[in-house]
């Protein structure tokens, strides 16, 4: 009993990481620019086929390069695939949100683009590369460890302990460096922010950087814990990243990553407990029970009205 | 202005237009000069009307960012499904009907208003959150409150779960056993008629008008004595009541329903058809769905590529025309003289 | 029966105490000021008085009723009304509707009443719309009715505005900086249609003003806060010569 109870709460840990990493990105763009990124669940989607690719090509499967050896390519993709999957995030606010900003246009004409732009890297995928499913190369050492009855693999514990450095240095970088009080200094005032001499495009684009780069992170992470990838699989995650994100209180960094984790931890003692179809009901009902008791999230502060 | 007087003219021209149309529809549609494809194109764009107007009073008028429009739906969908295979139809699951088939004719719309007030108290589960919450937080509530829905019927055994209900299609062969005229079309054309009827009514009374001052200012409409809880209550059950119309109408011209269609991906499509027609225009809305609808078949030859040509679309038209094919306007401002010819109330 | 009563309203907002003891009372029609430095906390005495927050502690009895937990609409239909420091007039939507809505409170019919136009619509509809007419023609803004606001200059969208709070028919107007942004050509505008909608209907009005030009004019009776407690209340004259406003506004240090 108190070994499944374990094996639960580990489970509960990884499969809340990828929610928290996902839920960092929203976070990060929300709290900056006061917009929902509802493309960022597709980005992390393209993060996983980016992995696909890049772990593909140096491992040698296409004949392009001899192949290299697993901890080399696990080494060179990291890096490759979050620089490339922040070039989808940046690309994305140039071509699509900047220009909205720069007309001063509604900030509910900017979601829109947003959802379109996610519904366009969805099936803009699926028509590129067909509805087959890919299979992602095995790249680390699968064996189970056992201890006190509890069944653990290296990769399981990779994921947990990459999301708790993800967050503390988004956190360190948000609180503690010039760029980071540019960006919430943004989100307190964005007419006043350049006329104080800070590069609001730089600040918009370094936030996207890091919001993507993580997502593509995760996307290497989940493609190699659920070695399937389909286009839609952004889709529901992102969504549902989306709402851990707001129940933790969206914009802060905190609140993001607890989110995530009670969304993971909620949704694995759902299907421990009951039939497993019952999992998003359950686990929306209780997410939308907070926002009803606490309608600004767990960490989220209100900010008052003025009149 | 309520002092100008109406002429014999613009009394009339509409009811005529409307019932011309119908018959023309009824008649193209008993004599085969339109085939099925094009009865059910034409089915599922009154269908679109209604979901696009309907969700057009919360994202439109009172500016609210509601999407999960096709939850209610659903539950208009499988409540009056139920309704009306429990009445009329045998089944395996509810037993012989209860009522007369040849009855169906008659209660038809009753079994689908049950559904309509079904969802529109289904809409209460967003109505209440959002007298705290506006904007991101609301939107997050109405996704969940389309993934609870959906979940739901997944979970119910006895209605299919997943796979999906059937037996509409029974309902619809009874109506026309008792009385050969398309009834499935006169239906749609009757709930689009009325479901446009109804919003107009609504938005352009003193009433209404008071969801449009949530929108611009929730603040000063609370301090000016409008009761925002109670319009903010009546405007979400209103829409997701309609809501639940368009879903019933559309599981009977179906035949089956699988909670499958009900995902965000549909709400997301209502939400297209609002924004394409212009957030507060009635006429908007009618005139975005009837172009959605073309549109989809239209590039149906595409397969999966419309689905990246359709959001393409809109993002391009949140670039230069960001306010919607009809701003925020309705016909008669865009074409003052037409107003000597009809009145629409 | 006093028409307004507040006793010791107190607010505060997490620490910060804005308001803090506050007294006043209105025996019947009086014009009164209410003053003081920005951020003295006279507009959260407004904000509390027209029911927009719940006061922490004390009371505001309107009328023989006592305001607490009531919702701001159901304030302004006991008949307090009130105008904003910035404008809150909903900008798309034209004059005539901005004073249609805001009869919400007389509405008198329902839903169903809307759907099918029964005779009980279409007679309060028309009560609506001669009503708002009336208090159109009576501010002499007529002729911008089917204007929208955001189109107008600045002096007429203030008169909409007090337009849009009397046509509510209130027995209390409450004015939160009417003169606000008004050139001296407007100000005098101002002061005059005050001092008509003072002596036309049967109303008392309270405002907050940083103009002393329209309060010595206009008021009766001022009352001082800073730092959300009341330095001083009084006559024009009086105040005008009080050493604790003097200090409160220009600072005490001696030259």
């Amino acid at each position: 009993m108190i070994e499944s109870l374990f094996q639960n709460i580990l489970n509960a840990l990884q499969w809340g990481s990828f929610y928290s990493l996902i839920a960092l990105g929203y976070c990060l763009v929300y709290g900056v620019l006061l917009l929902i990124n509802f493309a960022h669940g597709d980005i992390f989607m393209v993060g996983a086929y980016i992995s696909f690719f890049v772990v593909t090509f140096l491992l040698g499967n296409f004949g392009l390069i001899p192949g290299l050896p697993h901890w080399a390519v696990l080494a060179l993709a990291v890096p490759l695939v979050m620089i490339l999957t922040a070039g989808v995030g940046v690309t994305l606010e140039r071509i699509a949100y900047r220009p909205l900003r720069r007309k001063g246009a509604h900030r509910l004409y900017v979601v829109i683009t947003a959802l379109m732009c996610g519904l366009i890297l969805e099936n803009g995928n699926l028509a590129l590369l067909g509805a087959s499913r890919r299979n992602f190369p095995a790249l680390v050492d699968e064996t189970v460890i056992t201890v006190g009855g509890v069944n653990m693999t290296v990769l399981k514990l990779a994921v947990i302990v990459v999301a708790v450095l993800s967050f503390l240095f988004l956190r360190k970088v948000v609180v503690k460096t010039k760029i980071g009080m540019a960006m919430r200094a943004i989100s307190y005032d964005k007419f006043a922010v350049p006329l104080m001499g800070i590069p609001v495009d730089t600040v918009i684009v370094f936030t996207f950087v890091l919001g993507s780069g993580f997502a593509g992170l995760a996307g290497l992470l989940f493609a190699m814990t659920y070695p399937v990838l389909d286009p839609y699989m952004g889709a529901m995650i992102g969504w549902k990243a989306f709402i851990a994100a707001v129940v933790g209180g969206i914009g802060s960094i905190r609140g993001a990553f607890a989110g995530g984790f009670l969304l993971g931890f909620v949704e694995i003692m759902v299907v421990a407990f009951f039939p497993s179809t019952f999992r998003d009901l359950i686990a929306f009902t209780i997410l939308l029970l907070i926002l009803w008791r606490k309608p600004t999230g767990l960490f989220g502060v209100a900010r008052r009205t003025k009149i | 202005m309520t002092t100008t007087t109406t002429t014999p003219l613009q009394k009339f021209t509409v009811p005529v237009l409307l019932l011309a149309a119908l018959a023309a529809l009824c008649f193209g549609a008993q004599s085969g000069m339109m085939n099925l494809y094009v009865q059910s194109v034409i089915m599922f764009m009154g269908i679109n009307i209604i979901l696009s107007s309907s969700l057009n009073i919360v994202n439109g008028y009172m500016g609210e960012f509601a999407c999960g429009h096709a939850g209610f739906m659903a539950v208009g969908a499988y409540v009056s499904s139920i309704l009306s295979v429990w009445l009329f139809a045998d089944d395996a699951v509810f037993g012989t009907a209860v009522l007369s088939p040849s009855l169906a004719v008659w209660l038809f719309p009753v079994v689908i208003l049950a559904g309509g007030v079904a969802a529109a108290f289904a809409g209460l589960l967003v109505a209440v959150p959002s007298f705290k919450t506006r904007g991101d937080y609301l939107a997050i509530i109405t996704i969940a409150a389309n993934y609870i829905v959906k979940s739901t019927i997944e979970n119910v055994g006895a209605i299919g779960g997943a796979r999906g209900f059937m037996g509409m299609g029974r309902v619809t062969k009874a109506m026309d056993a008792s009385l050969p005229l398309p009834w499935m079309m006169i239906w749609v054309f009757a709930g689009t008629v009325m479901t446009v009827w109804l919003i107009n009514r609504f938005v352009s009374s003193t009433q209404g008008k008071g969801i449009i001052a949530i929108c611009q200012d929730e603040i000063a409409a609370e301090i000016m004595s409008v009761n925002t809880n109670k319009m903010k209550i009546v405007a979400f059950m209103l829409s997701s009541g309609l809501a639940g119309v368009a879903g019933g109408l559309f599981a009977h011209v179906l035949g089956y329903v699988n909670p499958g269609s009900f995902t965000i991906m549909k709400s997301t499509e209502c939400m297209v058809m609002v924004y394409l027609g212009g957030m507060g225009s009635l006429g908007g809305s009618v005139l975005s769905a009837v172009l959605f609808t073309l549109l989809l078949e239209a590039l149906r030859p595409l397969q999966i590529i419309k689905w990246v040509v359709i959001p393409l679309m809109l993002v391009l038209l949140m670039q230069f025309r960001p306010e919607g094919i009809m701003g925020n306007r309705e016909l008669p401002q865009l074409f003052p003289k037409l107003k000597k010819f009809y009145k629409f109330k | 029966m006093a028409l307004l009563e507040i006793t010791n309203l107190t607010q505060y907002f997490g620490g910060l105490c804005a308001v803090s003891d506050f007294n006043a009372s209105f025996e019947g029609r009086e014009l009164m000021a209410l003053i003081g430095p920005n951020g003295a906390g006279k507009t959260t005495v407004f904000n509390l008085v027209s029911g927009f927050y719940q006061p922490s502690e004390g009371s505001i009895v309107f009328g023989g009723v006592n305001t607490r937990g009531m919702k701001p609409h159901e304030v302004t239909g006991l008949g307090i009304a009130r105008t904003f420091q910035n404008i809150r007039l909903w900008h798309d939507m034209t004059v005539l509707d901005n004073i249609r809505v805001s009869q919400h409170y007389h509405l008198g019919y329902g839903v169903a009443d809307n759907f099918f136009r029964t005779k009980r619509y279409r007679q309060r509809e028309e009560r609506i719309e001669s009503t708002a007419m009336e208090v159109l023609e009576a501010l002499d803004l007529a002729r911008f009715a089917s204007e929208l606001p955001k189109n107008l200059p600045y002096g007429v969208q203030r008169r909409v505005e007090i337009a849009r709070a009397l046509s509510l028919r209130p027995r209390l107007l409450l004015l939160d900086e009417p003169a606000a942004g008004l050139n001296s050509a407007d100000v005098e505008g101002l002061i005059s249609l005050v001092r008509w909608i003072y002596d036309n209907y049967d109303i008392a009005i309270w405002m907050i003003e940083h103009q002393m030009q329209v309060v010595m004019n206009l008021c009766t009776w001022i009352k001082v806060v800073d730092f959300g407690s009341t330095i001083a209340e009084g006559t024009p004259e009086q105040i005008q010569n009080n050493p604790d406003v003097i200090k409160a506004y220009l600072g005490d240090d001696t030259i």
